[in-house]
């Protein structure tokens, strides 16, 4: 089987968010950038899955060309093969739009993704491409098993967890417990510099959204402390002051 | 013109973030001078909505499985009866499903995570959480019709006049590629974190998954849902659906109670946006007290105990 993962590239987990040019833009100076972690669970079980019923892995990022090495990077844990359209994508609107159209020419029996890219936290690729490609979304999967051509899913909902099935092709979200995420090896990295990555123009539609500011929170003002022997104090405090309990 | 909202009702309950849309869905109606509505896909018929803000509730009679093409068809067939320009969903699991399916069918702009009514209506400009809690962004959305995904514990209930007259909608619609859910497990009288109010939450401090009665006896008491820092998931001590943090679910609740946790800004990054956060941890240098209202500097095995008996007796 053939599987496309969506991949992003995102600030490292660790990063200090901070702005420029009056809030408008992101500051990136001294900012790591990584492969999203949960598109890495992604394309980890999407190796899996190939290396049990034979096909191809290809990755599939939409951004400017600064963020090869994270693409490289996937090629070195495993994928077969890269394909990256070539713009700074304003929404996830856009970018399911690009890749909607790259799969109507390119068929795949399954698409993986993360359940949410970890910087803007939309969580709408999967349900987008379900839409525009007219096939299943299956969302914030702990399990994705393929059996012939029907495919089975555990996802997390609201409280609980629910058992899924449907035919190939589909789409899924990849959540935290999916898998382990693999690491690259040396042999990996080396063969990484040989794969195919394949830089295409964008095609789908855009202009659905635009930011027009951040904002970081409020900082709090000093902690007020409690004596360790009046947690009763506390308790007094959150029920008549800020009136919560 | 009118404001659409979609009514999740699950287990046979009408969903406190759906009350929270539609009080935000009458709240933007009255800003834009249009009628707002509901809309929910059940077997129960959604009664129980009278003066949430909503003039009617159109009710698609489905079989509770939830399956997000079948619910984004239904929705979508009722925003363009209702000539809908915005639709308003949670943004809780099921919502994040829908949202999207439903902004191709309706050639909508989408913004999920919106946590405030629009600042300004020409153009549509509405914030939304970014950087997983820590940021917001300013999102001017371009299309005539947009869906937004609204983050439960965004808005202050109140009652706002609306008669919720209920309306049967049939449509026809059929399943994709065999969808089929074949088994759905909520655990019943729990609190699902991303929409509690009230959260108790547990980090390496408690030295081991056999401690966890204080966290739930504590988080019982005050009836708030339980939480754990990520290295307490990756530790296997508990399930990774109660990890808060960047890579786990961020929350936005009244209350939060952090026992144990140092506060690593990964950690932060997912709670930030309580109204509310109470540190308790033996370490006076944990550098979560910095993002604290309220602190108690000691050891959780000695003051959650004392905690809860208090509470007992308080509340």
């Amino acid at each position: 089987m053939n599987i496309l993962v969506c991949m992003s590239v995102v600030p490292d987990t660790t990063t200090k968010i901070t702005f420029k040019n009056e809030n408008q833009e992101f500051n990136e100076d001294g900012v790591q950038f990584i492969i999203n972690p949960y598109d890495e669970l992604a394309l980890t079980r999407a190796l899996e899955l190939t290396e049990a019923n034979g096909g191809e892995v290809t990755i599939i990022h939409v951004g400017p060309a600064k963020n090869e090495p994270s693409v490289r990077k996937a090629l070195a844990v495993g994928a077969h093969k890269a394909v990256r359209i070539d713009c700074e994508p304003a929404d996830a609107q856009e970018v399911a739009n690009h890749i909607a159209e790259y799969v109507k020419s390119n068929s795949f029996d399954a698409i993986l993704t993360g359940r949410e890219s970890i910087d803007y936290n939309s969580g709408q690729v999967a349900g987008l491409l379900g839409e525009l490609l007219s096939i299943p979304s299956v969302n914030v999967v702990t399990s994705v098993d393929v059996e012939g051509d029907t495919a089975n899913f555990t996802r997390d909902i609201d409280g609980g967890r629910e058992v899924v099935s449907c035919s190939l092709p589909f789409i899924a979200s990849a959540q935290k417990d999916l898998v382990e995420p693999r690491i690259p090896n040396m042999r990996g990295i080396m063969a990484a510099r040989t794969k195919p990555l394949e830089v295409i123009s964008p095609s789908g539609e855009a202009n659905y959204s635009a930011c027009s500011s951040y904002e970081l929170p409020e900082p709090k003002s000093s902690v007020k402390l409690i004596s360790a022997d009046e947690p009763e104090e506390l308790i007094r405090i959150l029920k008549e002051e800020a009136k919560i309990l | 013109m009118s404001v659409l909202v979609y009514i999740e009702i699950s287990n046979q309950e009408i969903k406190k973030a759906s009350l929270e849309a539609a009080i935000y869905g009458a709240k933007l109606a009255s800003q834009l001078g249009v009628e707002c509505n509901g809309v929910a896909v059940s077997s129960q018929v959604p009664d129980g909505l009278v003066n949430h803000g909503l003039s009617k509730v159109y009710h698609i009679n489905s079989a509770d499985e939830f399956d997000p093409a079948l619910h984004a068809t239904g929705i979508a067939h009722v925003a363009n009866e209702t000539s809908a320009s915005t639709v308003i969903i949670s943004n809780t699991y099921s919502g994040k499903s829908i949202a999207p399916r439903l902004a191709v069918k309706l050639n909508a702009s989408l913004c999920s995570g919106v946590i405030a009514l629009p600042s300004s209506l020409s153009p549509f400009t509405v914030k939304k959480g970014v950087y997983s809690g820590k940021a917001f962004a300013h999102v001017a959305l371009q299309k005539d019709k947009r869906v937004l995904a609204l983050t439960p514990n965004s808005i202050d209930m109140e009652e706002i006049e609306g008669g919720a007259s209920i309306e049967s909608v049939s449509i026809n619609a059929e399943g994709m590629n065999g969808y089929k859910v074949k088994d759905t497990q909520v655990q019943s009288g729990s609190i699902p974190l991303t929409e509690a109010e009230l959260v108790v939450s547990g980090g390496r401090g408690l030295k081991g998954p056999e401690n966890w009665n204080l966290i739930e006896e504590l988080a019982g008491t005050i009836k708030a849902a339980t939480a754990c820092s990520k290295p307490v998931s990756d530790m296997e001590w508990r399930p990774h659906s109660e990890h808060v943090g960047q890579t786990g679910i961020t929350i936005k609740p009244n209350l939060y109670i952090a026992i144990g946790i140092s506060g690593a800004i990964q950690h932060l990054a997912g709670v930030s946006s309580s109204k509310v956060i109470v540190v308790i941890n033996k370490d006076p240098e944990a550098p979560f007290f910095k993002a604290a209202d309220y602190g108690i500097v000691g050891d959780a095995f000695e003051v959650v105990p004392k905690l809860t008996a208090a509470a007992k007796a308080m509340l």
